[in-house]
């Protein structure tokens, strides 16, 4: 890892003031806290009153769990960077292919429903009060009919949820600390995250970059970036997504029944992300659940963020087939209904109410388009580098496009890249040790502004 | 008096095959692979549904079996008064925008709307010296104390009140703070339970309770109603300090306070550095289904090494959470702009004065009701009862849902809790069976 990645400080929020200042961070003995990095650039520090050596402290001990991650989650730090660049160069044009965030406006037959959910709870007879924490009984049947249509998952299956990142959290809260895991290297970093704050994991081996317990499998070019299953170790739980983020690769009908079969071979339990499912242009899989024998080894955990624009106004679900089962024969359903029931109180009603128009039958021709202006952006993007002399992956089934830059430290391309066009990209070993060397670039934006980016990677690497 | 009629419905923790909740299927083996992962034991620990789905399935089955009766729900702290019409326009507004490419927003702060939080910190804390920035939005406390359970985590020895909002307690058993539920008391081994009752003015004797790291209170109390006075934070925030705790304070229901007391645990001087306060919008402005609330985690707030909680607490937001709903907050902006603020002030009258009808309604049966006065409860005392058994009989009596007192704790089993949510026609409904019944 770099070492302006290792100077990092921890849990900055993703706002542009960082709320605790150089002195603050001064008396702390711990030796877990890091001090902010000497990035080059500005970083703005608002000024906080300085902890005195005799600063009360509770005799609660920090938990240990949290004290194990390494730096702050990856995108609000993405966030930082871009903000201090900002500062930095005042005048310039920065354009965001960093994190994820959809940017085109979300379609009217979608937000009118919330709209008009909005007023109706002003209203006697529109008024409603708590709602299932499950969900709402239409929507969950519309999600189980438009996604999962002969494949058996019915609307009692449906978990919804205020989106895929906070039920990863709940899922792991639901396994408890006791489960082992695996993840795809490079992955999405909230499964590694909320594994070592649940306390699955053991201790950030710097020399690997892996934390302890948890079984990386490794995707690159070499594999086709789906994993050699015949290397990897049994563990209870495999965290899976696909179409893939941050290689953008999607795995094909016959990978997925290999995984399918490993998980049945070794009785571990499937966690398929699906979150990109729409994005899949040939005729991969869109849900785990298409492959034979799957309903008794996953579950599949989505979400409306890239489909209809819901980033901000957060909405997903969570399917759990009536035959997944553990070991003593008790449901996973069950238990995750009782997370859901204590740790959870609903998603938003008018997010939910959006969420029946997105699968209306003219809610969905519009998810689709917006989902195709985002694939137009990603062909452009893959020509651009393409064109570049770059080995180009993903970009085909998913908003990402993960470019090679081999032998290099992607943060260092990461921050040449800011530095030198103002586009705001994210760096491969943010997803993990088999991300280094490479860089995502995610398709959301604009059209002029990923025209634009295109036009100023081309400057910078012809 | 109140007499007990022979029902012989088993309380809540006895019931340790209930079905499950109303929406997942029992279904006896639909497949014979079993797969080789262990059921989290902390799950078996859980004796029980959690409280209020238990009492929906009550509520549907007595429905099945009345299909004609107008049962009316003072059950379930659910919200019934359609939303000030400025808050719903906001929002309204806000989808609106979304459509187009000047108001479209995508990912916001995963510590919630800059605006929102300065808002909270001004209206809310002002002069409490509480900043923006130590407040983090959500979708709602009860998702938030799950959040302060992972960041706590299992190593954590947590006290509660007796009788408490059950989420303390499940979270804590699910994060694995608890050993075993003992069969006699429904208590959980390794919580401190804190009782409150008449006999001690719903205030725990401090000198009995154990240092514990975590205190939850919840003020003013769900279930009790009990607002605890100036002097007694004091002696909680004094309790804490000596002892090295954190307290998370629950403060729901602070707008409902009439008589004075604290609404903020911040009011107290020295609460910085010992307490975390959890609120809601759900109980202010009706945001029950809408999901909104927030967690204050002052900078101050140290663990024993000195780390900042908050740093924790905003890692935790940033992994484990993405931020409530936009649409949500922009109606939580308005709801605490001068106009809104109004609307919220003369809904939390509206309840208070159906807590006022069945105050009354219980004092004309010579029954002592506890509450009602600061909090949209009423804690109502059947001596020398079971309160599932006197839940039972209102239920099939009156057709009224009520709550037992020991889903709350130990120390709630001579009681009911009764919400004053409702329209008033239901709550004068209610009334009027009560006396029938009880008279």
């Amino acid at each position: 890892m770099s070492a302006i990645h290792q100077n990092l400080s921890t849990a900055i929020s993703s706002s542009a003031s960082t709320f605790l200042g150089y002195n603050n961070l001064k008396n702390i003995k711990s030796s877990n806290v890091s001090l902010p990095g000497r990035i080059s650039g500005v970083v703005k520090c608002v000024s906080s009153p300085s902890v005195e050596k005799t600063a009360y402290k509770t005799k609660v001990s920090r938990n240990e769990n949290l004290a194990k991650l390494q730096a702050g989650y990856l995108f609000p730090e993405i966030a930082r960077r871009r903000n201090a660049h900002m500062l930095k160069y005042p005048d310039a044009q920065v354009i965001s292919l960093g994190i994820g965030d959809t940017t085109e406006p979300i379609p009217e037959v979608i937000t009118s429903a919330m709209s008009m959910r909005s007023y109706a709870l002003s209203t006697v007879d529109g008024y409603s009060g708590y709602g299932a924490e499950q969900g709402e009984k239409q929507l969950r049947a519309a999600i189980a009919s438009t996604y999962y249509a002969d494949l058996g998952i019915e609307e009692d299956d449906i978990f919804v949820s205020d989106g895929a990142k906070s039920d990863i959290s709940r899922l792991q809260v639901l396994f408890g600390s006791n489960v082992t895991m695996a993840v795809q290297d490079p992955s999405y970093p909230a499964y590694v995250d909320s594994s070592v704050i649940l306390g699955q994991t053991g201790q950030f081996q710097k020399e690997v970059e892996k934390y302890g317990n948890i079984e990386y499998m490794r995707c690159t070019p070499e594999n086709g970036f789906f994993p050699d299953l015949s290397t990897v170790r049994r563990t209870d739980i495999i965290f899976f997504c696909s179409p893939n983020n941050p290689t953008g690769y999607a795995a094909s009908r016959e990978q997925l029944t290999k995984l399918v079969q490993f998980a049945k071979e070794n009785g571990s339990i499937i966690v398929y992300d699906s979150a990109y499912a729409m994005y899949v242009s040939d005729d991969s899989p869109r849900s785990i659940f298409e492959i034979p024998g799957a309903k008794e080894v996953a579950l599949e955990v989505s979400s409306f963020s890239k489909y209809a624009g819901f980033t901000g106004v957060r909405l997903g679900w969570t399917a759990i087939p009536k035959e997944l089962v553990y070991s003593d024969g008790f449901p996973v359903a069950k238990d995750f209904n009782r997370i859901v029931c204590t740790c959870f109180n609903g998603a938003s009603n008018i997010a939910q109410a959006g969420g029946l128009a997105c699968v209306s039958d003219e809610g969905i021709k519009a998810m689709h388009e917006v989902v195709g202006f985002y694939k137009e952006n990603t062909a452009i993007i893959v020509d651009t580098f393409n064109s570049l002399g770059f080995k180009v992956y993903g970009g085909k089934n998913a908003p990402y496009v993960w470019v090679h830059f081999p032998g290099q430290s992607s943060w260092d391309v990461f921050s040449e890249i800011l530095e030198k066009t103002h586009v705001v990209t994210t760096p491969g070993s943010g997803f993990g040790p088999g991300g280094e060397g490479f860089i995502r670039v995610s398709a959301f934006g604009h059209r002029e502004n990923v025209l634009e980016a295109c036009r100023r990677f081309k400057q910078l690497y012809k | 008096m109140w007499k007990i009629f022979s029902f012989s419905l088993m309380p809540c923790k006895t019931l340790l095959q209930t079905r499950a909740s109303l929406t997942v299927q029992e279904t006896e083996n639909v497949t014979d692979f079993r797969t080789k992962v262990s059921r989290n034991p902390k799950m078996e620990m859980l004796r029980c549904n959690y409280l209020f789905p238990e009492i929906s399935a009550r509520e549907a089955q007595h429905l099945k079996k009345y299909p004609n009766a107008e049962v009316i729900s003072l059950g379930i702290g659910d919200t019934t008064e359609p939303l000030p019409d400025i808050v719903a326009s906001s929002m309204a507004n806000y989808a609106y925008k979304l459509a187009t490419p000047a108001g479209y927003r995508g990912y916001g702060a995963e510590q919630g709307s800059k605006e929102l939080r300065k808002r909270i910190s001004e209206t809310l804390y002002k002069d409490m010296g509480i900043k923006d920035t130590e407040v983090f939005i959500s979708d709602g406390a009860q998702c938030d104390i799950s959040r302060l359970q992972l960041l706590f985590g299992a190593n954590m020895s947590i006290a509660v009140q007796d009788p408490t909002f059950p989420a303390y307690v499940d979270s804590g058993v699910i994060i694995g703070q608890t050993g075993d539920v003992e069969k006699e008391s429904g208590s959980y081994q390794k919580i401190e339970y804190m009782t409150c009752g008449p006999q001690n003015s719903f205030f725990p004797d401090l000198s009995k309770t154990a240092r514990t790291d975590i205190i939850f209170f919840c003020n003013p109390n769900n279930p009790t109603g009990h607002a605890a006075s100036w002097q007694q934070l004091e002696r909680l925030v004094q309790f804490a300090q000596e002892n090295g705790s954190i307290i998370v304070y629950d403060a729901a229901y602070a707008v409902y306070i009439t008589e004075g007391r604290p609404r903020s645990i911040y009011e107290i001087p020295g609460a910085r550095k010992v307490a975390i306060e959890v609120s809601s919008f759900s109980k202010i402005v009706g945001f029950t289904g809408v999901r909104l609330g927030w967690t204050v985690v002052p900078e101050e707030l140290l663990y024993s090494n000195g780390f900042p909680v908050i740093k924790d607490f905003n890692r935790i937001v940033c992994t484990c959470f993405n931020g409530a709903s936009r649409i949500a907050q922009a109606g939580g902006l308005t709801a605490l702009s001068p106009e809104g603020f109004k609307a919220v002030l003369s809904l939390a009258d509206y309840y208070k004065e159906n807590a006022e009808i069945l105050l009354e309604t219980f004092r004309l049966l010579g029954l002592r009701a506890y509450g009602g006065i600061n909090a949209p409860y009423l804690w109502v005392h059947f001596p020398g009862s079971n309160s599932w058994d006197v839940f039972n009989e209102i239920l099939e009596k009156t057709h009224i849902i009520t709550v037992p007192g020991s889903g709350f704790g130990p120390a709630g089993k001579e009681f009911i809790r009764v919400t004053a949510f409702g329209h008033r026609e239901k709550i004068l409904e209610a009334s009027k069976r009560l006396r029938r019944l009880l008279s």
